[in-house]
């Protein structure tokens, strides 16, 4: 549907976009993810042809959408774009979200007939001679939807559809995301920084840091398998250490990292330098060694005990850092407390190791 | 100051009965001004919107050269469209001196800064979200200046007041190609000047009245419509 191949973008002197080379299959679900400033926000307007890339092509269907300015207006109607900040016209929620079919000189009854059934799909029924600007965030976001898709776009660019979204706005805007996924035939790209929210809706993304795509793939396995330690970090893995393949029996291999071995799977030999992924949430803690299939196991001090909400954070120190994510629940039953010494368990299954 | 006030009494007087004198030099002005500001907002609202719109070596220089012109004074355009409509000029042949047409023809170009400048900055005032939601949604470059001048509807007609308040307060242009005829080209500005110099202090002051109150009505709107 969209390829994008050796993309650059510079503003000034300064490059916010570095090499971006990327195919979108039609009716995917695709969410670029990665902190505020990695250029998501830039990539998604040169997709939807508000701007032009410095360098590079982005092929709309296999055509060149830089080849004419008929082609670039052509194919931006066939897309639209929700902003972070959706912008309301000055004028009634049934003029913003006529808007779009205006332009294509679409008349009335049909327009009236397909504004009322957009206004009405995204729960805003009643709202229509309301002044845009007077409503709130989530209703403006519904609005700026129901704008968007009016029009019956093939491709629907959404900017960090809920970051400026209350936590109750945002399980709606996430449900009415949801069920245009489901009901509609139609590509759907967004961006967004929360790591929870793409696995939530992207079916596909990419992880973007510096202006770079840094991993592309299932949202599983890029949380699970990230492929540098950038990633590895932004997809909440806290516990990361280099070391060296000291020996690989059938896939099964010891690394060595300072004084330490843990045991992990890798098909990479002994004497490569590699970096160990452990995501905190797969250590489990027990006050004693007890007989358990995790192939590792660390006695550490206890240095500090976080609670947020249900999980319980605890921070190890077992001659090296290591961070531990628990339910407060289990936390409490086990009295942990700090100074106290645990063992810190894990299975080799869930060591990452890739090449360094 | 007796005299002061009892003047002022008898300027109150000369509005309240109606007076006729009073009433048509009140009724030309509006109409004269009026005629300029429409006039001169048909051409350079537009006019600024194509400035404002297009990109060109030197919109600065033009932009900033606009916003001086807001005070050019009121003689100089007096005299520049004498010289133009003067039997001998470029534009003698049409007629138009010392006639009404001469005074709109005057004020509109005396405003025509004050349109154009305020319209280019009008349309700068919207926000650079609105024009990228238009292109997202489709618009050509003709729909997003629609769209982007409807967004500044409330300040255009602050801006045709504005010129309108500077068009109905000038006496300079009005009073060198209008001529102050009596019945035909007098207006508030021009009567109270000859007024004034003929020590008829209470007519002058009626007049004063009658346009303090009619630039004070037009402030009113222009804050009103800045709320919205």
């Amino acid at each position: 549907m969209i390829n994008i191949r050796q993309l650059n973008k510079f503003y000034g002197g300064r490059q916010i976009l570095r090499d971006i080379n990327l195919n979108i299959d039609a009716e995917e679900v695709f969410s670029f993810i990665g902190p505020s400033g990695a250029g998501k926000t830039t990539l998604l307007r040169l997709i939807d042809l508000l701007e032009r890339p410095t360098s590079g092509t982005i092929l709309y269907k296999g055509v060149n959408t830089a080849a004419s300015e008929n082609i670039r207006i052509e194919t931006r109607r066939k897309m639209a774009m929700v902003f972070q900040r959706p912008a309301m016209f000055g004028a009634s929620v049934f003029d913003n979200v006529a808007y779009g079919l205006k332009v294509r000189g679409e008349k009335n009854p049909r327009l009236a007939d397909r504004v009322g059934k957009a206004i009405q799909d995204v729960g805003l029924a009643g709202y229509e001679e309301q002044d845009a600007r007077t409503l709130s965030g989530g209703e403006i976001q519904r609005v700026a939807l129901a704008r968007a898709l009016v029009i019956s776009p093939e491709v629907l660019l959404l900017d960090e559809p809920t970051a400026n979204l209350d936590p109750v706005s945002t399980v709606t805007i996430e449900k009415l995301i949801m069920k245009i996924i489901g009901e509609m035939n139609i590509t759907v790209i967004m961006s967004t920084h929360d790591m929870a929210q793409g696995q939530r809706l992207a079916g596909k993304i990419a992880v973007m840091m510096e202006g770079r795509i840094l991993q592309t793939g299932d949202p599983g396995l890029v949380f699970n398998k990230p492929e540098n330690h950038l990633v590895a970090r932004f997809v909440g893995v806290e516990n990361i250490f280099e070391g060296n393949i000291s020996s690989n029996s059938d896939g099964l291999v010891n690394v060595a990292f300072g004084p330490h071995v843990l045991e992990g799977i890798s098909d990479l030999s002994a004497g490569e330098k590699v970096n160990i992924f452990l995501r905190p949430e797969e250590i489990t803690l027990t006050p004693s060694r007890t007989a358990t299939s995790a192939r590792n196991s660390f006695r550490g001090e206890i240095m500090r005990i976080s609670l947020n909400g249900p999980l319980a954070r605890v921070e190890l120190d077992c001659g090296f850092p290591m961070i531990a994510l628990i339910t407060r629940r289990s936390a409490e039953e086990l009295n942990l407390q700090k100074g106290q010494n645990v063992y810190a368990s894990f299975k080799a299954t869930q060591v990452h190791i890739i090449k360094r | 100051m007796e005299e002061i006030g009892a003047a002022f009494v008898t300027a109150l007087k000369l509005i309240i009965t109606g007076d006729p004198e009073v009433l048509s030099i009140t009724l030309r002005s509006i109409i004269i001004s009026g005629s300029a500001t429409i006039l001169s907002a048909l051409i350079f609202i537009p006019a600024g919107s194509a400035v404002f719109f297009s990109e060109f070596p030197g919109k600065k220089g033009l932009v900033n050269l606009i916003n001086t012109l807001f005070s050019v004074p009121t003689v100089f355009v007096g005299l520049v469209v004498f010289i133009a409509i003067s039997r001998s000029g470029p534009l003698g042949g049409l007629g138009l001196l010392f006639t009404p047409g001469a005074m709109v023809t005057a004020q509109a170009l005396l405003i025509s800064p004050v349109i154009t400048g305020l319209s280019i900055s009008a349309l700068s005032g919207v926000r650079p979200e609105i024009k990228d939601t238009a292109l997202s949604l489709g618009a050509s470059r003709v729909q997003i200046a629609i769209t982007m001048l409807r967004e500044v509807r409330y300040a255009m007609a602050v801006v045709v007041l504005a010129g309108f308040g500077r068009a109905i307060s000038e006496v300079g242009a009005g009073i060198m190609v209008g001529g102050n005829i009596r019945g035909y080209t007098r207006t508030l500005t021009t009567a109270m000047s000859l007024e004034t110099s003929m020590g008829n202090i209470e007519f002058s002051m009626a007049l004063g009245i009658i346009l303090i109150t009619i630039a004070l009505f037009v402030s009113i709107i222009v804050y009103r419509l800045q709320r919205l």
